[in-house]
């Protein structure tokens, strides 16, 4: 993807002599005019990427929330390396939630060039919102940060630093620009020996117009991206003072514990609460459109006072909805539609129609709750015609707007105040709002910060879930066994483009969705579509190559000719895997690779049946090529992460459905994988020096596939429904033949 | 009354016996260190030391520990020196051999898990110095929804006493 730089890059003087120089992908008019709104008592106040202070000190601004991807520090480690500032004088502070830092404008600037980014289109799709709408998003998804802010936006500001620094250097030196230097923060004149830090070029370089086309570093003049830094979010979650949205606490604050309709979509119809309103520190009880509430002084005395409170729901053609009339109904609709096109090429059905040999097989999986660690939380306080807001989000702007909407405010009348995230996985995206919108209605009632807080049976009953996605797949095979029809019909909807699509090169293929509509909300979770599209793509082209008698690595490096990084990925993570080698008596290895969100991602799964007839995932090699890597270490940790989160899934996740309502309410029914389950991690990463990929996401759709792959192998039983743990491998093993 | 120590300083607090320590805790003296996150002491992020060893606050009713010392995540320090409760408190250091090895090892995420984590991590070392990967497996039974085991094993490991 080509981006022009060339536009707009912002400076300004600071009191104080400093500078700041920021970058925005449209004009720069709106900034000017958020500046003259913005500023007080003739400052020159802009909020931006980047800051210089007379002492030397750079504040880099990241515009992305931290949920433990790295964001923060990978981003300045992007502006830092440019500017050639000495890290250990670089500050990094989130900026705050104002529309001087939406990236809906980096967005929109893509939308022009190249088409609206894949990770949005799920958002657009879902909401029915307008690209228009997007403009007012800080978010953070879509593993977006490092590639679209990071590449685009945190670089070009660094560079252009760079270059006004030096220019002004020069001037002042009155030696040409190019016998000028830059180094750790200041500037040298190489031949006279001069030298000027940054401070304290600051002041005049801010009266300079910085370069509207900064020249980027090649990867080989890096001195900070590439190298394993350390996240400067790690030593305040080690010592507990590290803030989450669920940890603002103030003497006089009130808490709210709410009970919302166990049937989606449906309202309340009447509530008893006096035997609450007698319990100590209870204040109020507060009815909304679809909940009640009880807002007491302490979160313990709400919850414990609401299970006191009789509430009644309204009925509903839902009510006796299980997860088998979901199941029945997918089934029909995929029995009865061709669907929508997805993808087309040749002809497929009239290969299959009459092909040598043909293949089918049916897979499913079950809705998904994202169960971040810190339960959804909000806190807003009304008060003197504003409100302020602390809640962890992945959209601080757009929960600003939201609460402003819902409040009644105009959205500069409130205020995000910063926290980390403690779990994100998409649950804390825009459009997934209950929360938000509950405890601002709840807490305009009062003068004092109201937190509502979803305890764990809350959230995961009242989520936005990973849809449940059936998907019939058939292929055609010619008299030499080569494959050369692919079909595939799925359960929508679509919520990131290109899910479903095989890299595999067979010659005809048909990729179509059909209505997969039910009243269960849904939304993105951890690599939106790809989890399930890719344990279902990826056990399928397993099973085409079992039938057609080559092994499965080879099978797929054979059909991978016009994909070279998926190649190397897959031969990589099977190298170091050992494939092909003797494993321990008892051993398989299954594998799986899958292309998301820029980054392409390999790997093999090492298998055996315990004892209890349960599976063991002994080890996970994993290969990904994410371009390059900013910050190597936070490349494994995000690998690592998306293999364990993707293992839970596939292991344990399911999410049912009965009487309308989520049957399960905590962790013992909602299992997550722990210490005794997770695999030993080794991470490969491949760089092929290609635009930057994501990282928050790549990494979780290959390990379902990877892991029933392996267990096929070893047992001969073709998983073909998640959860895994629902299967019996007990039974006498009945080697597949390869 | 519910009286009881935290990081060595007395608390005398008018609440109702029930009320379990985790709530006691971030809500009544409003330290946050402590996380709430399943209620039913299935994840362990509520983890304290009750008297040195690691249990589960969100389900503790306050009645159970009267009288006696809890350690949070803020005090892990002070109490991992080994410092009696008389010695300067400025006299402790910032972080516990444990916290250091999380930071070496990079280990946290979204880092809210980390504060039971490194809890419990500490208690289970306190009473096995050099545990197996067995051991660790049976003994730390904490949820951390981003996966930060592999790294949690690798700063337990550097930690063992070979």
């Amino acid at each position: 993807m080509k981006v022009s730089r060339r536009r707009f890059i912002l400076s300004s003087a600071l009191v104080g002599g400093g500078i700041l120089i920021g970058y925005s992908a449209t004009r720069p008019s709106k900034h000017r005019l958020a500046n003259n709104e913005l500023a007080k008592n003739g400052e020159h106040y802009v909020t931006s990427f980047l800051k210089i202070d007379p002492d030397n000190q750079v504040t880099i601004y990241v515009p992305h929330a931290e949920m433990g991807q790295g964001v923060h520090t990978s981003l300045a480690m992007m502006a830092a390396d440019e500017m050639d500032a000495n890290w250990e004088m670089v500050n990094i502070e989130q900026a705050p939630a104002t529309d001087l830092f939406a990236n809906g404008d980096l967005v929109k600037g893509f939308a022009g060039e190249a088409g609206v980014p894949g990770f949005l289109m799920g958002l657009v799709n879902v909401s029915a919102t307008k690209i228009a709408e997007i403009g007012n998003l800080q978010i953070t998804g879509g593993s977006s940060s490092v590639r679209f802010t990071g590449d685009i936006a945190m670089r070009t500001a660094g560079a252009a630093a760079r270059q006004v620094l030096i220019e002004c250097a020069a001037q002042r030196w009155n030696v040409p620009v190019d016998e000028c230097t830059a180094s750790m923060s200041y500037v040298q004149h190489n031949s006279s020996g001069q030298s000027l830090s940054y401070g304290d070029l600051a002041s005049d370089a801010a009266l300079l117009e910085p370069t509207t086309e900064p020249t980027l570093k090649d990867r080989s003049e890096f001195n900070i991206m590439g190298k394993a830094i350390s996240r400067n979010d790690i030593p305040a979650k080690v010592d507990g003072t590290a803030p989450y949205g669920l940890d603002y606490h103030c003497e006089d604050m009130l808490y709210a514990a709410i009970r919302m309709a166990p049937v989606f979509g449906t309202k309340l119809v009447s509530v008893d609460a006096s035997a609450a309103l007698s319990r100590r520190g209870v204040k109020r009880i507060v009815e909304l459109e679809d909940s009640v509430a009880v807002v007491a002084d302490s979160y313990w005395r709400a919850k414990e006072a609401l299970k006191l409170v009789k509430a009644e729901f309204e009925t509903s053609e839902n009510d006796s909805i299980s997860s088998a009339d979901i199941a029945a109904r997918f089934d029909a609709e995929l029995a009865r539609s061709n669907g929508k096109e997805d993808f087309e090429q040749g002809d497929a059905d009239d290969y299959i129609a009459s092909a040598a040999d043909t293949i089918e097989a049916s897979y499913r999986v079950p809705y998904l709750s994202h169960a971040p660690m810190e339960p959804m939380n909000c806190t807003v306080h009304f008060h003197d015609g504003k409100a302020d807001l602390w809640t962890s989000t992945q959209d601080a702007l757009g929960v600003r707007g939201r609460v402003a909407k819902i409040g009644g405010l105009s959205e500069t009348d409130v205020t995000h105040h910063f926290s980390y995230v403690g779990g994100g996985f998409g649950r804390r995206l825009p459009f997934t709002w209950n929360v938000i919108d509950h405890a601002t209605l709840i807490a305009k009632e009062f003068d004092v910060p109201v937190k509502t807080v979803l305890s764990r049976e809350d959230d995961m009953q009242q989520d936005y879930y990973r849809p449940a996605v059936h998907s019939n797949f058939k292929a055609g095979f010619d008299s030499y066994g080569n494959v050369l029809a692919w079909h595939n019909r799925f359960t929508g909807p679509i919520q990131v483009a290109g899910a479903a699509f095989i890299p595999y090169a067979i010659e005809n293929q048909s990729i179509r969705v059909v209505d997969g509509e039910t009243h269960v909300p849904i939304a993105a979770w951890r690599s939106v579509d790809h989890s399930q599209q890719t344990f279902f793509t990826e056990s399928f082209v397993d099973e085409i190559a079992h039938r057609a008698g080559v092994n499965p690595y080879q099978f797929r490096m054979n059909l991978l000719q016009n994909h070279p990084r998926h190649r190397k990925v897959l031969e990589v993570a099977a190298q170091a895997a050992g494939y092909g080698q003797n494993l321990p008596e008892g051993h398989a290895l299954g594998l799986a690779v899958q292309e998301s969100f820029g980054s392409i991602c390999a790997e093999v799964a090492e298998v055996s049946i315990g004892d209890n007839g349960q599976p063991i995932v002994h080890k996970v090699t994993a290969a990904i090529d994410c371009g390059w890597a900013v910050n190597p270490d936070t490349v494994e940790a995000q690998v690592e992460s998306g293999i364990i989160f993707g293992l839970t899934a596939a292991l344990y996740g399911e999410i049912t459905i009965k009487n309308g309502r989520v049957v399960q309410n905590n962790f013992p029914d909602y299992e997550m994988v722990r210490m005794a389950d997770v695999p030993e991690i080794e991470v490969h990463i491949v760089e092929s020096g290609e635009a930057l990929g994501g990282l928050g996401e790549p990494a979780t759709p290959p390990i379902a596939a990877a892991v029933t792959n392996g267990l096929y192998i070893l047992t001969g039983q073709r998983v073909r429904d998640l959860p895994i743990r629902k299967h019996d491998f007990s039974k006498p093993a009945s080697l597949a033949a390869v | 009354m519910a009286k009881f120590k935290v990081n060595g300083v007395e608390h005398e607090l008018n609440i109702e016996p029930e009320m379990p320590l985790l709530w006691a805790i971030r809500d009544e003296l409003g330290m946050t260190g402590t996380k709430f996150g399943c209620g039913i002491a299935s994840c362990g992020a509520c983890t304290v030391h009750v008297n040195g060893s690691a249990v589960r606050s969100c389900v503790l009713p306050v009645s159970a520990i009267e009288g006696q010392n809890i350690t949070t995540i803020e005090g892990l320090a002070f109490a991992a020196s080994g410092a009696i409760a008389d010695t300067a408190i400025n006299s402790a250091p910032d972080i516990s051999a444990v916290q250091q090895a999380w930071i070496d090892h990079q280990v946290p995420q979204c880092g809210y898990c980390q504060s039971g984590m490194i809890m419990a991590v500490s208690s289970f070392l306190a009473s096995n110095p050099n545990p197996s990967d067995a051991d660790i497996d049976a003994g730390i039974t904490n949820v951390c929804r981003c996966g930060s085991y592999p790294r949690i094993r690798k700063a337990i490991r550097s930690l063992a006493i070979a």
